[in-house]
């Protein structure tokens, strides 16, 4: 961001904001809490926008997983026949589809962000942040609609989810610090190369594939099972089964390790490379 | 009375790439990263374009005080908006430092956010969140947007419903009530009636004088920078040229000549008008004689003549307008073909002809712009005063006078058909 600073111990420059090139920032989350209701309000732009749209705006969220459900628990419950973890398939592939859907909206949404708001971003200030960061509040609300599903498909089977359901808040907060990460990374590439934003459809659908969504990560040798937790993805799904489903799952606790490790690096990074090129977006977009 | 804003040795450079491309592509990266590594391996290989600098502002230096009321003009390209850009904090100066004192709220446009599908009043919030406010002062203020933006009865309905009129008019409601005390403005005048620029500068006046609030107001309209300003800094080439009294330093633009020139081409300034679609290439004013000249007599016509560009067609009727505007920032008229092919890519030219014994004398300024209409209105650039010329009078032999030699006033001084006869 623009490096800004506010020098108390020089006389001179008290009570001014100093805009100088080439210093580093100080004040950058004292902006970023500054500019908190922005964050809200965009957020809640976005969320009045998606079910404001379309009429099928709030059964969208609700036909997009039911049919995927649907599709996965054919071809992989019964076609494939493959095992389903002591539940019900269609409960298996929804505690993965949750969080899958969730990663792929954010991550979506996110990249493309900074786009779609270049004009905000050319005319006003504000920490660049704030654009990708709201994104991940829609995703939430697509979430929650999401669960609430789940909710209903545990009743029609009569499954009763396992205590373990508390720890849920903790992998979906993996979920978010991971979309968040990929976001930041994504959204600031985008802005600098044009042409990256046909490359994040191809790694949200090639994501879904080689992580455990429609069938169970057990199935996966053991000996795999270590370089396959490579994908940060598979740790939360993995995470969401086990604390849902619960007995008969078992985590794989070296690979789940792993994925929170590469979680927090990658954020680490996405972050990284979003406060590095920030300042240049106005200029670029 | 202090000094709320010190700018010191500022400066910002871009660098512009001789790519045709405005965006940097992933491939072409990759393939110029290829193309350096064969050529490392070969010797061999095509050269890659150079990079050339361009110093939009260099070596600006100026201190403002509480309450003054800047005006900042210059031609097209002299780094007026840039400034705007680098004092509201959006852009990062390359150089030199700015100290600022109290909130900064930037006005580049307005409806910034502005989304077609939300109602007035979410449009409201929202718009006041982008600009700064928080939503207790948004709800403060609400009664005061609303009665100043006169658009009470459609504040439910979605503003993709709204006139262009009433969406400026609630935009620069928000804007007008916003609490800040240093307020940059950037042309945004330029839309709406009349009556309302009227009331908006009037509101911004009342501000800054009444509770001593600084502003910084961009502007081609001397008569707006005179009637609203207490200071003015001209730009040229991107250093200041003249800072002092208003009348001073727009006299000294005019006698200086650097007002907007008779021709003006965009394509090697290095910083592309348009959009997707197309751009603006560059822009020309000839006499009779087919001559590019500023200086037209009364009863000789005139040609403005635009050429652009379209980049990429997918059914667009694109349709040039000219705008004109006297130097005292009257809106005289706007001119657009009546009719217009869809033309596929590549380039075009528009020219449109004044007749003789039209204008009225004095000097006259153009906006260039290219519209398209289906689906929706866009407007694919739109260059203010982009060219000017001065209509003369030399008061001998010109028909409309017959024999009159003091001023005559209006905007237009047509020659009409009369008949006059006893009854």
């Amino acid at each position: 961001m623009l490096k800004v600073k506010e020098k108390t111990s020089n006389s001179e420059d008290e009570g001014y904001i100093v805009i100088e090139a080439g210093k580093s920032e100080k004040h950058y989350w004292a902006d970023l809490w500054r500019y908190r209701e922005l964050f809200y309000f965009l957020s809640w732009r976005d969320i009045l926008v998606r079910y404001k749209q379309t009429v099928i705006g709030i059964a969208w969220s609700v036909i997009r997983p039911l049919l995927t459900m649907l599709v996965f628990t054919i071809i992989f419950g019964r076609i494939a026949k493959l095992p389903s973890d002591n539940a019900p398939y269609p409960i298996l592939v929804f505690t993965a589809l949750l969080p899958w859907q969730f990663f792929s909206t954010a991550l979506s949404d996110a990249s493309s962000s900074l786009i779609s708001n270049q004009n905000m971003i050319s005319k006003i200030y504000f920490p660049r942040m704030i654009i990708p960061s709201s994104t991940i509040i829609v995703a939430l609300t697509d979430f929650s609609i999401s669960f609430i599903l789940l909710a209903i498909t545990m009743a029609i089977y009569r499954f009763v989810p396992n205590w373990k359901i508390v720890f849920i808040p903790l992998f979906l907060l993996l979920a978010i610090i991971l979309s968040l990460g990929m976001g930041f990374l994504f959204s600031a590439l985008n802005v600098k190369y044009r042409d990256f934003r046909y490359i994040i459809p191809f790694i949200v659908q090639f994501g879904m594939y080689i992580s455990p969504v429609g069938f169970s990560s057990s199935i996966v040798p053991e000996r795999w099972r270590f370089l396959y937790s490579i994908n940060p993805m598979v740790g939360v799904i993995d995470g969401f089964r086990w604390a849902i489903i619960g007995k008969g799952v078992s985590l794989y606790w070296p690979g789940f390790i792993l994925s929170i490790v590469l979680t927090f690096l990658i954020a680490i990074w996405g972050f990284w490379y979003f406060r590095k090129t920030e300042k240049t977006f106005a200029d670029s977009i | 009375m202090g000094i709320v804003i010190k700018v010191e040795n500022l400066g910002k450079k871009y660098i512009i790439s001789h790519q045709q491309e405005r965006y940097t592509a992933l491939r072409d990266v990759m393939a110029n990263t290829a193309k350096k590594a064969i050529k490392k391996v070969t010797g061999k290989g095509e050269t890659l374009p150079k990079k050339e600098e361009f110093w939009a502002l260099r070596n600006i230096s100026f201190e403002v005080n509480q309450g003054d009321r800047i005006g900042i003009i210059g031609r097209n390209g002299a780094g007026k908006s840039t400034l705007l850009k680098l004092l509201s904090r959006i852009t990062e100066p390359t150089t030199g430092k700015i100290k600022i004192k109290g909130k900064i709220s930037s006005l580049l446009e307005v409806g910034t956010g502005f989304h077609p599908e939300l109602t007035g009043k979410e449009n409201v919030f929202l718009n006041g969140a982008i600009l700064g406010m928080s939503k207790k002062e948004i709800l403060k203020k609400m009664d005061d947007i609303v009665e100043f933006s006169g658009v009470e009865k459609f504040l439910d309905t979605p503003v993709k419903r709204y006139s262009s009129g009433m969406y400026v008019r609630l935009a620069f409601a928000v804007a007008a009530n916003l609490e800040t005390e240093i307020l940059l403005v950037d042309e945004v005048l330029a839309v709406g009636d009349a009556g309302f620029q009227k009331k908006c500068l009037g509101k911004m006046e009342d501000v800054s004088k009444k509770e001593g609030r600084t502003i910084f107001f961009v502007s081609h309209n001397m008569s707006m920078i005179t009637s609203l300003c207490s200071r003015c800094i001209l730009l040229e080439n991107g250093s200041i040229v003249k800072d002092g009294m208003v009348s001073d330093v727009i006299l000294y633009y005019y006698n200086e000549g650097l007002q907007s020139p008779a021709y003006i081409d965009f394509e090697s300034r290095q910083r592309e008008i348009g959009d997707d679609y197309a751009c603006l290439l560059s822009g020309e004013v000839r006499n009779q004689n087919n001559l590019i000249s500023t200086e037209i007599n009364i009863d000789q016509s005139l040609k403005i003549i635009m050429k652009y560009r379209i980049k990429k067609q997918n059914g667009k009727i694109f349709r040039p307008n000219f705008h004109f505007f006297t130097s005292g920032g009257v809106y005289a008229f706007i001119s657009s073909p009546e009719n217009v092919e869809l033309l596929p890519e590549g380039n075009y030219f528009a020219e449109c002809n004044i007749p003789e014994n039209f204008l009225n004398e004095g000097a006259y300024f153009v906006g260039l712009g290219l519209t398209s209409y289906e689906p929706g209105i866009t407007v694919h650039f739109y260059e203010q005063n982009a060219l000017s010329f001065n209509v003369r009078d030399p008061i001998e032999g010109i028909k409309t006078r017959k024999g009159y030699s003091g001023s005559i006033p209006g905007v237009v001084r047509p020659l009409l058909n009369w008949k006059i006869g006893g009854e």
